[in-house]
């Protein structure tokens, strides 16, 4: 099966977020995102720090990391000890970029959605919740997790 | 695209709760919270009750007091009454939360100017009035012409809402007893209202939990007493039927 999902590029026609960086299109094909997004390159320490950090990216709310000096690991979504073996480095993207392409009903939220499609977002967040930068940092990090 | 979310939309009021019976926020408290929540004189919620106790006793307007016709101390109101809010009112045309029939009430009997949904007032006013039917089983009557409403809360209660695009149903419903960051997740219901929170160390009406829930999803909420959260209200005490009232809980 084949999907194909090309977003526009018309976010920063919305006035609030001009100061932002503009949402950059993606692609997804069998289940992955193959290509960086914006072409960025990720740097896997940084991807550390946002995974564990509350303001950022907060997976260790839902996931289990072996980010020791952090207690406070979530036990609701699926331990990602060694997910950078399962999964290729574009299958770890879709899923950190809109994970509701996989499952539909996930709790998961899309780290890399269109923000012109959140119902009711909150003036101030209505941005991605990562930055493209961000999201390619967290694939990196990722894929070290053997 | 519109396939995937077609079939999201599609799935949705097929989703049900995942657990069968409802267990009060109450349970998943440490111990030391729960013998807070019981003994009166610990519960800081308790001064919340004695504040509108006071309210309830004082003159209005025209000199008249809730106590005048309900008793000094409330024993006037029929503690089965209370639990049956919100009811269906065919003056209003539709739910009546019990916050709005106090409200009603100081308007007609006292002669006073209505306040605005979720003033201080009313929310003491409120949890004392709950508070008199404390361990009264919810019974809210959804079966008649409060179902719209019903309805309509429950769409509410499964809508992704805001930059984290989660819905109430997800974590109250789904992912129940499983952890999130340190906190077990409960089944979200509404029997502690008006609450004690310890997060903002006062009390909380429903209406602003539900606001709250809204900023955690980063959303924006609706505002008190307005037609959805009162949607919201109705259906969350259905969905608790059974439980006991626990006005003033204790809750993080
Ligand atoms: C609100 C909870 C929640 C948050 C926050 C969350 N996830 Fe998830 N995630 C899940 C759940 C639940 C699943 C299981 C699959 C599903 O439900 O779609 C999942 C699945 C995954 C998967 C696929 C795992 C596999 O073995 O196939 C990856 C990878 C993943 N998440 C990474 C992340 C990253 C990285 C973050 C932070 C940027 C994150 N998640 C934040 C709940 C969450």
């Amino acid at each position: 099966m084949k999907y194909l999902f090309s977003l526009p590029l018309f976010c920063c026609l919305l006035a609030p977020l001009a100061a932002q960086e503009a949402y950059l299109p993606w692609r997804a094909e069998n289940f992955a995102i193959a290509a960086p997004l914006g072409g960025l390159q990720g740097d896997a320490a940084r991807g550390r720090a946002i995974v564990a950090s509350r303001e950022r990216g907060n997976c260790i709310s839902c996931h289990l990391l072996p980010i020791p000096e952090h207690p406070m690991h979530g036990t609701l979504a699926p331990p990602l000890f060694g997910v950078g073996a399962r999964l290729s480095a574009g299958e770890l993207r879709l899923r950190v970029v809109d994970e509701k392409l996989i499952n539909p009903e996930t709790i998961m939220p899309a780290f890399y959605r269109d923000p012109a499609r959140y119902h009711r977002p909150h003036p101030d967040h209505a941005t991605t919740i990562l930055t493209a930068q961000e999201v390619e940092d967290v694939v990196a990090y990722l894929v070290t997790l053997r | 695209m519109r396939r995937v979310l077609l079939a999201a939309i599609a799935l949705l009021p097929l989703a049900a709760p995942a657990w069968e019976q409802p267990v009060s926020g109450y349970a998943y408290l440490p111990e030391q919270m729960q013998a807070m929540q019981d003994d009166e004189f610990e519960n800081p919620g308790m001064y919340t009750v004695e504040d509108g106790g006071t309210l309830f006793r004082a003159p209005g307007y025209n000199g008249n007091s809730c106590a005048g016709c309900h008793g000094d101390n409330g024993s006037g109101l029929d503690r089965k009454g209370i639990a049956r809010y919100p009811v269906y009112s065919t003056r209003h045309g539709g739910p009546l939360t019990l916050h709005q029939r106090i409200n009603d009430c100081r308007e007609q009997h006292l002669d006073e100017f209505p306040l605005t949904y979720d003033e201080p007032e009313l929310i003491k006013l409120e949890t004392f009035v709950r508070h008199l039917a404390r361990g009264e089983p919810v019974n809210v009557d959804v079966s008649g012409p409060l179902k719209p409403w019903y309805d309509s809360g429950k769409a509410l209660y499964h809508t992704r809402i805001g930059q984290l695009d989660m819905s109430c149903h997800h974590c109250h419903d789904r992912y129940v007893d499983l952890k999130l960051r340190d906190q077990v997740l409960n089944q979200g219901h509404s029997n502690a209202f008006p609450a004690h929170r310890l997060l903002t160390g006062g009390v909380s009406s429903l209406h602003g939990k539900f606001r709250d829930c809204y900023a955690t999803l980063r959303a924006l909420p609706y505002e008190v007493g307005s037609e959805e959260f009162i949607a919201l209200e109705v259906y969350l005490h259905a969905r608790g039927n059974g439980l006991p009232i626990e006005t003033p809980g204790i809750r993080r």
